[in-house]
């Protein structure tokens, strides 16, 4: 390609959308709210336009709302280009009926395939041309869609928190002494477990079958094998469905939902502030990032500024949690690999001092709710700054450099590790990879430096890549990060200011006014993503998780079409999920 | 040569089990085990060897903002009487988020009017998160959360104002910092409120 070939990059402000696609596209007025509105017929044309001529090639969310008091329901897609740069929002309206339908945009970005099962389970939203739309969370045969906003669930009391049972009426109830089936639980029709017409996995196995690709067209010994959700190396209750020919995979199947509790509607049961502490329940090994992203997007609503201490401070606790969650990523890896536990306790002991920090300034080790709108919590109590100066300038570097040496040039690892589970650049950005498992595939996306948020830009820091792809990579990626993540501390640590650690005074019933807003953050699984929409009103209308380590599954299948069955574990270990975070 | 990566991890294994020899000869005299600076000692930066604690015989000391499900804060008058802080204005049952705190309000039984004072509390320990927001939020110091984590039981735990009611002595022990600060700066607004009276 010479020079004169490549096209410069139109800048987003200069893109005329409305030119460039007359007739399909308005600019979205609502107060707040920003972004195109798309029609329906033509969104195929305009995402394939998109992709292919300008530059925006990585799909990171796709979500539905459901607009009740309107009669519509609308999609939102949040699109970014892997070169870096800010997103582009567009939405697309329909009907709302039962069930709403949607061209799907798996053939464009096959990255959507999980996000748009997940608006189909929760939201009732058909993406046709879907070939495998099924229930994701939810089990086949629920009635309902439970995102919907005239859906109640058990123990329902009201819309939103708080609730009047407890204040002011101040009645003492245990929910297990209310009858939790009440009037409002549904079974679908011709629902009757007992008379053998209820075939939940049905669906799943005709899906596994259909993906193979069967060149002889001969009934072979193909046999399925179910792996877990009782199963040590899945990290949790997940299952994997196997579909294998030997011993080698022919199409898999990730199964998920067990530990699913409906966190997006209890977050718009909540009010804003409430929500705080769920979020750390999503990923629990890093609940500072998750914190992090919900204040961003709720600070993007109210729009409020954060003090330049309080941001010192969330820059050094979520980089804090980047090397927390990598131990414990790299760990558990070896762990998966039949390393047994010496690798995962050394690196057991460096999270422990971490978490030691994060319990002195935030109470609790894991479930941190730290952050709040306009700051964090409280300043750092006395001795933290010490501790972390201690760690980050004299332990953890040596710590990691002695991990490097027990474990990268380890024969065993690099037989399993290299060339297995490989993942390539384009594959990469097609299933909408995040994190790790983008960087180890050669694309240097980090959000932390495509997009910069917080104080990110005034940081020296590398964006850890690697080329190859496979599970090597993807371990060698997450240790380039926990050094660049000391580099970041360290020059916080010198860098923090004196000050206030929180805009105006503390608050319990934030005000925020109507619109819609996208936070994301580089979390330590990759792009972590809240969609936050306010109407003003103490609880949100609609409350999106973008989950990293739930996105990143979409690639687990094709990942592992190829490889040997005890390679799934290797290549699940690889990828590092949290099923709090996956299942919501 | 082919084995020399399984070697040089092997070494450093093999480091970390002489190591925890080693630490143990260095603390010779002292108490590693079982003493607060042994317990110090393994979770600083230079903790080496066996890192790990004897719960319950050894505990980790929990630092000051540790928290645990809440407690209410009384004071205690001459004759024993407690009086609670807590003055029924509901902020804690309103920004708990898995509402888990019931309040019954005081009402005079001579005039029907309500009292600054709860008749019953009740927090329902099963469900209470640990996540501190109502402590964090209560504009009269009244709850604050706890630093006792041992409350397995067999059945279902709900606390009420008896069981969470704790003195201010045991509040100043376990969080003296916070404490400190809120007492002075309680004390500046009563010499606030006076200089205006007078």
């Amino acid at each position: 390609m010479t020079e004169a070939d490549m096209k410069t990059p139109i800048p987003n402000e200069a893109l005329d959308l409305p030119a460039l696609f007359p007739g399909i596209l308005s600019a979205d007025t609502r107060p707040g709210y920003s972004g195109w509105i798309v029609e329906k017929d033509n969104l195929l044309e305009f995402a394939t336009a998109l992709r292919d001529e300008l530059g925006y090639d990585y799909l990171s969310s796709v979500t539905g709302v459901d607009y009740l008091p309107e009669g519509k329901m609308e999609i939102v897609y949040h699109v970014y280009k892997t070169t870096g740069g800010p997103g582009l929002v567009f939405k697309v309206q329909a009907p709302r009926q039962d069930p709403v339908e949607v061209p799907s945009l798996i053939s464009i970005y096959p990255g959507a395939e999980l996000q748009e099962r997940e608006a189909w389970d929760l939201l009732g939203i058909k993406f046709t041309g879907h070939p495998d739309l099924r229930r994701i969370l939810m089990w086949e045969g629920f009635a309902g869609h439970p995102l919907r906003k005239d859906w109640k669930e058990a123990y329902f009391e009201e819309e939103g928190k708080p609730l009047k049972s407890r204040w002011p009426e101040g009645k003492i109830v245990q929910a297990e002494d209310k009858n939790p089936f009440g009037d409002n639980i549904a079974y679908p029709d011709g629902f009757d477990p007992d008379k053998g017409k209820y075939e939940p996995e049905k669906a799943l196995y005709a899906a596994l079958r259909e993906s193979q690709q069967d060149e002889t067209g001969l009934p072979s010994d193909r046999i399925i094998v179910n792996m877990g959700p009782q199963h040590p190396s899945t990290h949790g209750v997940f299952r994997v469905a196997v579909m294998l020919d030997g011993e080698t995979i022919v199409s898999l199947k990730p199964v998920m939902g067990y530990l699913h509790r409906n966190h997006e509607k209890i977050g718009e049961r909540n009010t804003f502030l409430m929500n705080m502490p769920y979020t750390d329940r999503l990923d629990y090994l890093s609940s500072m990032s998750n914190n992090f992203g919900y204040a961003l997007a709720v600070e993007k609503l109210m729009q409020i500024a954060v003090p330049e201490r309080a941001e010192y401070i969330r820059v050094m606790m979520a980089e804090l949690t980047r090397i927390a969650n990598h131990c414990m990523a790299i760990g558990a890896l070896f762990n998966d690999l039949g390393f047994f536990f010496t690798p995962l306790l050394y690196l057991l002991e460096e999270r422990e001092l971490i978490l030691d920090i994060f319990e002195a300034v935030a109470g609790s080790r894991m479930m941190c709710n730290y952050f709040r709108f306009g700051g964090v919590a409280r300043d750092l109590p006395e001795g933290v700054l010490e501790k972390i100066k201690g760690l980050c300038f004299e332990r953890l570097p040596r710590r990691i450099d002695e991990i490097d040496r027990f474990l990268t040039e380890n024969e065993i690892f690099r037989a399993r590790g290299i060339g297995q589970g490989v993942l390539t650049a384009e594959d990469a950005i097609r299933y909408s990879a995040a994190g790790p498992l983008l960087r180890a595939s050669g694309i240097p996306y980090d959000v932390r430096r495509a997009e910069p948020y917080s104080i990110y830009e005034r940081f020296e820091f590398d964006v850890a890549v690697r080329y190859h792809g496979d599970i090597y990579d993807r371990y060698l990626v997450r240790l380039d990060e926990m050094r660049q993540s000391i580099r970041i501390v360290q020059q916080a640590v010198k860098g923090l200011p004196e000050g206030p650690i929180q805009t105006g005074k503390p608050q319990y019933q934030v005000r925020v006014p109507p619109g819609e807003a996208y936070g994301r953050v580089e979390g330590p699984k990759g792009e972590l993503g809240f969609y936050v929409i306010s109407t003003g009103k103490p609880n949100p209308w609609r409350y999106h998780v973008r989950a990293p380590s739930f996105i990143n599954l979409t690639a687990f299948g094709p990942m592992c079409v190829g490889q040997k069955v005890a390679d799934v574990v290797a290549v699940l270990g690889s990828i590092d999920i949290v099923l709090g975070e996956t299942d919501r | 040569m082919y084995g020399k990566g399984i070697l040089k991890g092997l070494g450093v294994s093999a480091r970390h089990f002489i190591e925890t020899y080693l630490d143990d000869i260095r603390w010779l005299g002292r108490k590693r085990y079982g003493s607060p600076e042994g317990i110090a000692h393994r979770a600083s930066k230079k903790g080496r060897g066996i890192f790990t604690v004897q719960y319950p015989e050894e505990k980790v000391p929990v630092p000051e903002e540790f928290r645990f499900v809440p407690f209410l804060v009384y004071e205690s008058n001459s004759n024993g009487d407690k009086s609670y802080r807590c003055t029924s204005c509901g902020i804690c049952a309103k920004v708990c988020p898995p509402q888990c705190i019931w309040i019954v309000r005081n009402s005079d039984p001579a005039t029907g009017r309500p009292i600054p004072d709860p008749a019953e509390f009740y927090i329902d320990a099963d469900i209470c998160m640990n996540c501190g927001l109502c402590a964090e939020y209560c504009p009269f110091d009244a709850i604050k959360m706890d630093h006792n984590y041992e409350l397995a039981s067999y059945g279902r735990v709900i606390f009420d104002k008896e069981k969470l009611g704790k003195p201010v002595a045991y509040y100043e022990s376990i969080r003296p910092a916070n404490a400190a600060k809120e007492n002075a700066a309680r004390a500046a607004k009563e010499a606030a409120r006076a200089a205006r009276a007078d």
